[in-house]
């Protein structure tokens, strides 16, 4: 039994799936509609996505493949509570469905910050503002002018994607820089000149004071129209249900690293979880989970997943390895190019292992740096080459290429052995092909023997 | 003895000449150019065959300027492929391993009676699949065609399969799941030419076949996906080097790209397609960071890639072994042909999507018959109907015809166990070099109780064999092969074989005839066994009934599927392009395919913490039994070699020029250490072409693609170490006891 449809519920249905899980899988979406990738939000902001494109693979399907009981998924359905001594789910819908095994993937709710006439006083929103979170939320965002309150990682992407939709947007944010909690002051320069660029309007180290129909005053009683307030601000684990059947929560759901609760029948994964992390630790919590249920062996190889985050703005290449800024000891490399936006800070232990890193513009060298943080890998000798994102280029120019060089790869033939041809006669770029073959495979070193005809016919002058 | 035998093995079936250029019948005039093709890859570069200087150089070579795929070009290969016609260790008389153990000289009836003596005796005692049949991708149509009829008509087993598995068969399955129809490239080499962007995953053909880059020099941007800066990728103006085994995840997220950023031809996908809504469902998880996290390649590099194909007015997606060689190769393949499918470009003229054939015949090698599932003409072996056409053309029952048997990988891990054949005849193929898991597959043929080589050479395979059998090499023979563009192409002989050894053709009459076969039914005549050929796969989706030699001649560039004309129409012109009006599924529609990325096999740890994997260099082809006997192609490339990231090596104490050990779960290999600064450092290279300790399919697993039956060659997790001196004097690995 799955309470909850996000990806990471999802995840959990099909990897039980994929797993050989040989019970019934039952899976409560409260959404109406099939689960879809939360992801892919901005891109429905942008119009690059309709909201049907984010839908995923439909779990019914996987049913067709294996004679296993598979899985029921039941939409518009939540969980009113969790009797765990009966091992049983009361539904919304008043039924009462047994389980061997819970798991609880109930996702996160927006939060939004307690500012003066943000909501009615019966406690609705008043029209105009929204969290992002859902489809729907989405749906809500309208007219010209948008503000966006917080400058994390939803603010930043949300108000970039909304650009590109040519929207007016401002984005509020308490901070010196967005994403301050994540970056330092010089990935932070970057971004907030790349924002500008892009048209953001920044409302830098301001919080809102008070929201009033079609205005918001800011600390500083600066006014600000919109028409969209977006409140970008955080989530938080929804742990009602856990609570309310007396499992363990602290922010969110207490679990161990297979994903169980206090209660062995009972697993949270996901936003609802503590510890939690990003939609990546989602989806491998509901892998975990899925083989400890199933009995399949565990990957191996894997350690734990190190954290790394990605801005998801087309255009600005931006990413944090790590967290923290590293260790005292440790050898710090720092590049900056502030004009070219590319900026990267990096510290590494003294094996040359990645501990912690910020960069920004240099699209090679955080891919291959990724990988080696997320496997543990030593960084190469030449730091200058792995942050150019490309070994130096070898060799030189033809005239200066020693005997032995290969100048035709596909016929061998080597510079000395051109100059020996040409000793013998022959002085013509074709006459030089009949003799060494050089030219006939891919014919790319044609240039090349005209050059060093050139070369040849110079040295004997 | 059969009627054939009475012949002299070395004068060939006299027939009339048949047009310019051709040389039927006997060596060449002195003096006369025989116009033919490269032995070795698909490309098949026209080539003049000369009279040589002399017995060491039997032939010259002159590439021919006026075919259209090389235009003049030849590699190192080419140039002194001759070579091979006069190895100083050619085979020139059977072999038979004698009571001590040993391989011995004996004369063709002795070692075709003793063959045939056996496969009877074990046929009798252990039913028709105790024998089994490994083809090769390098055999003529002629050769595939026999070969497949001779296990299904004379042996009556289902076990026949090929080396092609280990090359084309991804690209194949998904092919066919895509468009109905897999011909390695649907439209003339020199089409590329002329295109804005060419996608390039993983393949390097700047080594592999480097004429064709006379093509892709003259087209536009070149993008390369290799995790490995290679030759070809030296020339891209964008290479993306994904890590190996990720190439699937890159392909979802270029269709992501065309996606979102509005790049879908929707009005191609609404006409001309199915299915593009469930491989969107896969793909929308794989926005570009997601990708860039699993791949390595930048977010902004897979834009640019997407960006130059979808801005092209002409483009081409191309596939190589370097996506397909895995146990996700089909779903590899399929992710990319949804990325063209997405784009539009199949089918549209001075566009598309093809795979870069590997293995001389390896296009026509998989239409006749030589696959565990197939009949010639490219048909079903469980299609009822094919059935009935093939055995009335065969002169046998339908019922009689066997079903499908075991895949490459598979019957060679069956064979000498309980229940596995035991008996297996191996025809132009060198397993023990070529095949995953080489130490097993060394364990599995000694296990045999008969093991029968035809080959020209004592390859590594050969070397273990019970009965050694010498024959014809390329420039000996007459027959066609199909090149990677589906055009069909003479072979012709130049030469005559040397005394003592017979075409393929006539060995499986023979053995046919002994097995108790009429002679009619297994002619040596390549021409007669053409015409067999051509009638067999009429009506089949590779259609070569309206080819013939003549036409072939007279310099006709016939393209299958090319239908005999109804008596007194033109014939039929073949057919350069393909899918221009319609694909070849009922409903004239492209299938996207419903794919989704998954991890390789293997998984790196402490153990085995890097990824190796495995590949082709310039001088060399396939096993290396060709060409490792050429002197100038060892000189340049003689041992087998490990390239690493200096920084690797460092690590794992090792410089340029030691010889490492390279260790997986399964095996070891010993390499000479190449540095090389371009790589990842999580990855090392090895190619395949060497022997003994330098195999490196000592590494790779028998982890198969569920679809292709694929083995993964391109993915193996191992470790690094120096080789210490004491260590480097063990021996060889033990070849086949004596026969038992």
């Amino acid at each position: 039994m799955i309470v909850g449809g996000g990806p990471v519920g999802h995840r959990v249905a099909e990897r039980l799936c994929h797993h050989g899980h040989e019970g019934p899988v039952t899976l409560l979406d409260a959404e109406p509609g099939p689960a879809y990738h939360r992801v892919l939000l901005p891109a429905l902001l942008d119009g690059s996505l309709t909201p049907a494109d984010l839908n995923l693979p439909d779990l019914n399907d996987l049913n067709d493949l294996n004679d296993l009981p598979g899985v029921t998924v039941r939409h518009g359905v939540s969980a009113a509570g969790v009797d765990r001594r009966r091992q049983e789910v009361r539904t919304t819908e008043h039924d009462r469905l047994p389980y061997d095994t819970l798991v609880l993937a109930t996702g996160a709710r927006p939060h939004l910050p307690p500012v003066p006439g943000l909501r009615h006083a019966s406690g609705w929103l008043i029209d105009g503002v929204t969290g992002l979170r859902s489809r729907t939320d989405c749906a809500r965002v309208r007219g010209e002018e948008i503000v966006v309150l917080g400058g994390g990682p939803l603010g930043v992407e949300a108000a970039a994607a909304l650009r590109r939709a040519g929207r007016r947007v401002t984005l509020v944010h308490p901070g010196p820089y967005p994403l301050d909690d994540r970056l330092d002051a010089g990935a932070g320069e970057v971004l907030t000149r790349h924002l500008a660029g892009l048209g953001v309007g920044l409302e830098l180290g301001r919080i809102a004071a008070e929201v009033r129909p079609g205005k918001i005053a800011l600390d500083d009683e600066w006014l600000l129209p919109w028409d969209t307030l977006l409140c970008c601000t955080g989530v938080r684990p929804r742990t009602r249900l856990a609570e309310a059947a007396g499992l363990a929560v602290r922010t969110g759901v207490l679990v161990d690293a297979e994903g169980r609760t206090n209660d062995p029948a009972v697993r949270a994964v996901g936003d609802c979880a503590e510890p939690g992390g990003s939609l990546y630790d989602g989806w491998e919590q509901a892998e975990t989970v899925a083989r400890s249920l199933t009995g399949a062996s565990a990957p191996h190889g894997t350690a734990a997943r190190r954290p790394v985050f990605r801005l998801r703005v087309p255009g600005l290449t931006l990413g944090v390895l790590g967290e923290g800024k590293g260790d005292a000891g440790d050898e710090i490399v720092t590049y900056r190019d502030p004009a070219r936006g590319r900026y990267a800070r990096l510290s590494l232990d003294a094996t040359g292992r990645l501990r912690a890193g910020v960069l920004t513009g240099l699209p090679q060298a955080l891919a291959t740096l990724t990988q080696l943080y997320a496997t543990d890998t030593p960084l190469p000798e030449s730091r200058l080459a792995l942050l150019l994102g490309r070994p130096a280029p070898r060799g030189g120019p033809l005239p200066e290429l020693p005997p032995e060089a290969v100048v035709c790869r596909c016929n061998n033939v080597t510079k000395g052995a051109l100059a020996a041809a040409w000793e013998e006669g022959a002085r013509t770029r074709e006459a030089l092909a009949e003799a060494t073959r050089a030219t006939t495979g891919c014919g790319s070193c044609a240039d090349d023997l005209k050059v060093l005809c050139r070369e040849f016919a110079e040295v004997e002058a | 003895m059969g009627s054939g035998s009475s012949r002299a093995p070395n004068s060939p079936t006299p027939h009339p000449p048949s047009g310019p250029g051709a040389a039927d019948g006997a060596a060449a005039a002195p003096g006369a150019a025989v116009a033919t093709h490269c032995p070795y890859c698909a490309l098949q570069c026209g080539t003049r065959l000369h009279p040589g200087a002399g017995p060491e150089e039997p032939l010259r070579v002159e590439p021919d300027a006026g075919f259209p795929v090389n235009r003049g070009g030849l590699c190192q290969k080419g140039w002194t492929a001759p070579a091979v016609l006069r190895a100083p260790d050619r085979l020139r008389t059977p072999l038979v391993r004698g009571r001590d153990g040993l391989l011995a000289p004996a004369g063709w009836d002795t070692a075709l009676d003793a063959v045939a003596a056996r496969l009877a005796e074990i046929r009798a005692a252990h039913g028709p699949d105790a024998v089994a049949v490994f083809g090769g991708g390098g055999l003529t149509n002629e050769k595939a065609y026999l070969l497949g009829k001779f296990a299904r008509v004379a042996l009556g087993t289902r076990m026949i399969d090929y080396n092609g598995r280990f090359c084309m068969s991804s690209a194949a399955a998904a092919g066919i799941a895509a468009f109905g129809l897999d011909r390695g490239l649907p439209f003339p080499v020199t089409d590329l030419g002329e295109a804005d962007t060419v996608l390039l995953a993983g393949a390097n053909p700047a080594e592999t076949m480097p004429p064709l880059m006379r093509h892709l020099n003259k087209a536009g941007a070149l993008v390369v996906v290799d995790p490995r800066r290679t030759a070809t990728a030296e020339r891209a103006a964008l290479h993306l080097a994904p890590a190996p085994g990720t190439d699937l995840a890159l392909a979802l997220g270029l269709l992501h790209i065309a996606v979102t950023e509005g790049l879908v031809d929707e009005e191609y996908v609404r006409a001309r397609t199915a299915g593009f809504d469930a491989a969107w469902r896969h793909a929308a998880g794989w926005w570009p960071e997601r990708v860039e996290l699993v791949t390595g390649v930048p977010a902004d590099a897979q834009r640019e890639a997407v960006r130059l194909l979808s801005g092209a007015r002409r483009a081409y997606v191309l596939t190589g072994r370097g996506a397909e060689q895995h146990s996700k190769g089909t779903d590899t393949v399929a992710a990319f042909v949804n990325v063209a499918l997405a784009l539009g470009l199949p089918g549209r003229p001075g566009s598309g999507y093809g795979c870069l054939t590997g293995q001389g015949n390896g296009q026509g090698g998989r239409e006749h018959g030589q696959k565990a599932d197939q009949l010639p003409g490219y048909r079903h072996l469980t299609d009822p109907a094919a059935r009935a056409h093939v055995a009335e053309v065969w002169g046998v029952a339908p019922e009689s015809l066997p079903g499908p048997g075991l895949s490459a990988a598979e019957l060679l891990d069956a064979l000498g166990t309980a229940g596995g054949p035991r008996a297996l005849l191996v025809f132009g193929s060198n397993p023990v070099v070529s095949a995953p898991d080489a130490a097993r597959v060394q364990r599995r043929l000694a296990e045999l109780d008969l093991l029968v080589v035809a080959d020209f050479v004592p390859s590594e395979t050969a070397t273990m064999a019970d009965v050694v059998l010498p024959v014809t090499q390329w420039a000996e023979e007459e027959g066609t092969l199909t090149n990677l563009e589906g055009r069909v192409l003479r072979r012709h002989r130049a030469l005559s074989p040397p005394e003592g050894v017979r075409d393929d053709l006539a060995v499986l009459r023979e053995l046919a005839v002994r097995l108790g076969e009429p002679p009619d039914r297994f002619p040596a005549d390549p021409r007669r066994v053409f015409d067999e050929l051509r009638r067999a796969s009429r009506g089949g989706p590779a259609d070569y009934s309206g080819i013939s030699y003549a036409r072939l001649d007279a310099g006709e560039a016939l393209h299958w599927p090319c239908p005999e004309a109804p008596d007194g129409a033109a014939p039929h012109p073949g057919t350069p392009r393909l899918f221009l009006d319609r694909f070849a599924h009922e409903d004239g529609r492209a299938r996207f395919q419903d794919v989704d990325h998954r991890e390789p096999a293997d998984a790196r740890d402490d153990r085995f913490p890097l990824w190796a994997t495995t590949g082709r260099q310039l001088q060399h082809y396939q096993s290396g039994a060709q060409t490792r006997r050429v002197p100038e192609l060892v000189r340049a490339a003689p041992e087998a070699t490990v390239e690493l990231h200096p920084d690797t090596a460092a690590r794992a104490g090792l410089a340029e020029g030691e010889l490492a050990r390279v260790r997986s779960a399964r095996g070891a290999v010993l390499a000479r250490v190449r540095l090389v600064a371009t790589l990842r450092t999580d990855t090392v290279f090895l190619p395949f072409h060497f022997p003994g300790h330098g195999r490196a399919n000592l590494l790779t697993g028998t982890a198969l693609d569920p679809r292709s039956r694929m083995p993964e060659f391109k993915v193996s997790a191992v470790r690094v170490e120096p080789v210490e001196v004491l260590e480097t004097a063990v021996p060889e690995p033990a070849v086949r006891s004596a026969a038992g």
